[in-house]
């Protein structure tokens, strides 16, 4: 959060006579985990893309003859209570689990930065108000904001991502106002305003460019949490509903679980942790949260105080 | 530390009377007026209508009935459910308890397991730690429904060991019954406990005075307590009062989950029947419960640290 620019990091190689490709340039800057996270990320968005070229069986083609058959040739994760094919279900439900999260945090942004930018730009008054009713709706948790919009208007996926946005505008939009507030003190802004550019020129052009790797970041990280969000209301039923394909909705099984068959509930499950994991991962390192300060800090202080007193480490080197 | 109080007082009266009038106004607003829901499939006659809203009041303005209903909740109550007949608060009520201490269990877990393992990734640096990491990193994206149907599998279905829905009679019964939801609740929190504890602790030991203490020769033991852990401690708590924010909104799901008699489960069950009364006492007290504890969060700090007391204000 603390360095808004990207330069990849560290780029070891031992012999660095050639320019590494963009490709190498983009592992070395993501680390092993966050290139092994997009990658899982990129798999998946891929798979939600090509559900119907993918899935062995229709999703809801149900067969009660075939129900809770375990893992085998024909059904490569089984089915579930009504014959339906798991694996199927998951390939489909990646659309539905996807989506969701998708428009919340795009909406979040789209609402969301224009604020956090004005705020950030003109201080003062404009900041204190737009700072006070991020503070208002940051106080509300999403989850009974979406739970109240579906009280009103009945359950669906709609409501759902509407609620969810709007409680997901403040998280993002603190962090842009953060972030956009170190740049307009930054000198290269006003050399731009006094050039002539204009303000939105500026604000687009220059600020949001500078803090696009903490945006994006930080967006991922929402994506992950809105994620999980809407795969609670669809798990409580209150978002996608049941006859369709979902995650949260296949979590919400609770037929399969109370006969033992763990595999049609766990399966989304795991789908879902592995998927936030991998966006919070990425997101963490796209922002610039890296480890290298960590490490420096870590042996720092495992010098002082684990050894004891003999440590020629400077203090300097605690404080990243 | 007074102006600070009343500085927060404030701020938390001005949230919840804001979101009163929200979840007040929106409901009343919402499409299918309330009586819709008392009569059902059936189609009432104009009279019959007009009687019933007479008598739940609903042919008022709405700032009035916002008042009446407001003065009611201010003197306990919280009026009728449109679906059972029975007071809101003695639904609400019976509920309560049983939330909180759902709350207070998983809070002990998050504690105990939190502090430690973040205490011991602080500590020891390196395989410890790193463990400790992978494990943190996975737990905080394991959402609660998740964990609820994991638990369910394995202690409930497959071992017997608890129950899968619902909490037994007595204290005894009640606390084993919420075992398994307490558990499912505290899993996300602990990893998040135990990364803000590794760093709390992580960013004390890397002060000058800490370092100094060492050079003096103090033993180890007495410069991690008086001045690593007692120097971490603020961030902490106010991580524990997020946390526990946090917590309440979850009930939500964990309760449904394990068919727990929660606030959390009357939400969810009175947001399908339409029982908006209901709905308006539980959601406004899951404000409140999280709004308290996010003031709870900063006036910690100031409760524990001194130099923060006379500031006056924390932002």
């Amino acid at each position: 959060m603390n360095t808004p620019t990207v330069e990849p990091v560290a780029v070891v190689t031992d012999v660095a006579v050639a320019r590494p490709s963009r490709i190498a340039r983009l592992r070395s800057s993501l680390g092993p985990a966050g290139t092994a996270a997009a990658i899982f990320l990129i798999v998946v968005l891929l798979i939600a893309i090509a559900a119907p070229l993918i899935a062995p069986y229709d999703p809801d083609a149900q067969s009660l003859l075939s129900a809770f058959a375990g893992p085998s040739g024909a059904h490569l994760l089984g089915t579930d209570d009504l014959g339906r094919d798991i694996l199927s279900r998951l390939v489909y439900g990646s659309r539905t689990s996807l989506l969701g999260p998708a428009l919340v945090v795009a909406v979040a942004l789209l609402v969301g930065i224009p604020l956090a930018l004005i705020a950030a730009w003109y201080g003062g008054a404009v900041d204190a108000i737009v700072a006070r009713i991020f503070d208002l709706v940051y106080a509300l948790p999403g989850l009974l904001l979406a739970v109240l919009a579906v009280a009103l208007f009945g359950p669906g996926l709609m409501p759902a991502v509407v609620a969810l946005s709007i409680a997901y505008i403040p998280f993002l939009a603190r962090i842009v106002r953060a972030a956009a507030r170190q740049q307009r003190v930054s000198p290269y802004v006003d050399a731009l305003a006094v050039q002539g550019f204009g303000v939105t020129r500026i604000m687009v052009r220059h600020i949001l460019r500078n803090i696009g790797p903490v945006v994006l970041g930080q967006a991922a990280i929402a994506f992950g949490y809105a994620l999980l969000d809407l795969a609670s209301l669809s798990f409580l039923g209150l978002a996608v509903q049941a006859p369709t394909a979902d995650w949260g909705v296949m979590v919400s099984d609770s037929n399969a679980l109370m006969q033992g068959y763990w595999l049609p509930v766990l399966a989304p499950g795991v789908l879902i942790v592995l998927c936030v994991l991998s966006l919070t991962v990425l997101g963490a390192r796209i922002s610039g949260e890296r480890p290298q300060p960590y490490l420096r800090m870590r042996r720092a202080t495992r010098a002082r105080v684990g050894t004891g007193a003999h440590s020629s480490t400077t203090p300097t080197g605690a404080t990243p | 530390m007074g102006r600070l109080l009343l500085n927060r007082l404030g701020g938390l009266i001005t949230t919840l009377l804001l979101s009163s009038v929200a979840i007040f106004g929106s409901l009343y607003l919402a499409p299918g007026s309330p009586e819709d829901v008392l009569f059902g499939t059936r189609t009432p006659t104009p009279a019959a209508r007009a009687a019933v809203a007479h008598q739940l009041h609903l042919d008022r303005p709405l700032p009035v009935r916002y008042w009446d209903w407001l003065t009611g909740v201010l003197h306990g109550n919280l009026g009728n459910s449109m679906v059972t007949g029975q007071t809101v608060s003695s639904r609400v009520g019976a509920g309560l308890g049983v939330t909180l201490t759902l709350v207070g269990i998983s809070m002990l877990f998050v504690l105990l397991f939190g502090l430690g393992l973040g205490a011991a990734a602080a500590m020891r640096p390196g395989a410890v730690d790193a463990g400790a990491n992978a494990l943190t990193s996975v737990s905080v994206t394991v959402p609660p429904f998740v964990a609820s149907t994991v638990l369910i599998s394995i202690f409930a279905v497959h071992l017997g060991w608890f129950p899968s829905s619902g909490i037994g009679a007595g204290l005894g019964g009640e606390l084993h019954g919420l075992g398994l939801p307490a558990c499912a609740l505290a899993i996300m929190n602990c990893g998040f406990l135990a990364r803000i504890t590794r760093n709390a602790l992580l960013e004390e030991l890397g002060k000058e005075h800490v370092q100094t203490a060492v050079v003096r020769g103090l033993p180890r033991r007495i410069v991690l307590r008086d001045h690593v852990f007692r120097n971490a401690v603020p961030s902490i708590a106010t991580a524990v009062a997020l946390l526990t924010s946090g917590m309440f909104a979850s009930t939500l799901i964990v309760e449904t989950a394990f068919a727990v008699p929660g606030v959390g489960q009357l939400t969810i069950s009175s947001v399908a029947q339409k029982d908006f009364p209901v709905v308006q006492a539980v959601s406004l007290l899951l404000v409140a419960a999280f709004v308290i504890c996010n003031a709870l969060s900063d006036l910690v700090q100031a409760l524990i640290d001194p130099r923060l007391r006379t500031a006056g204000r924390t932002t």
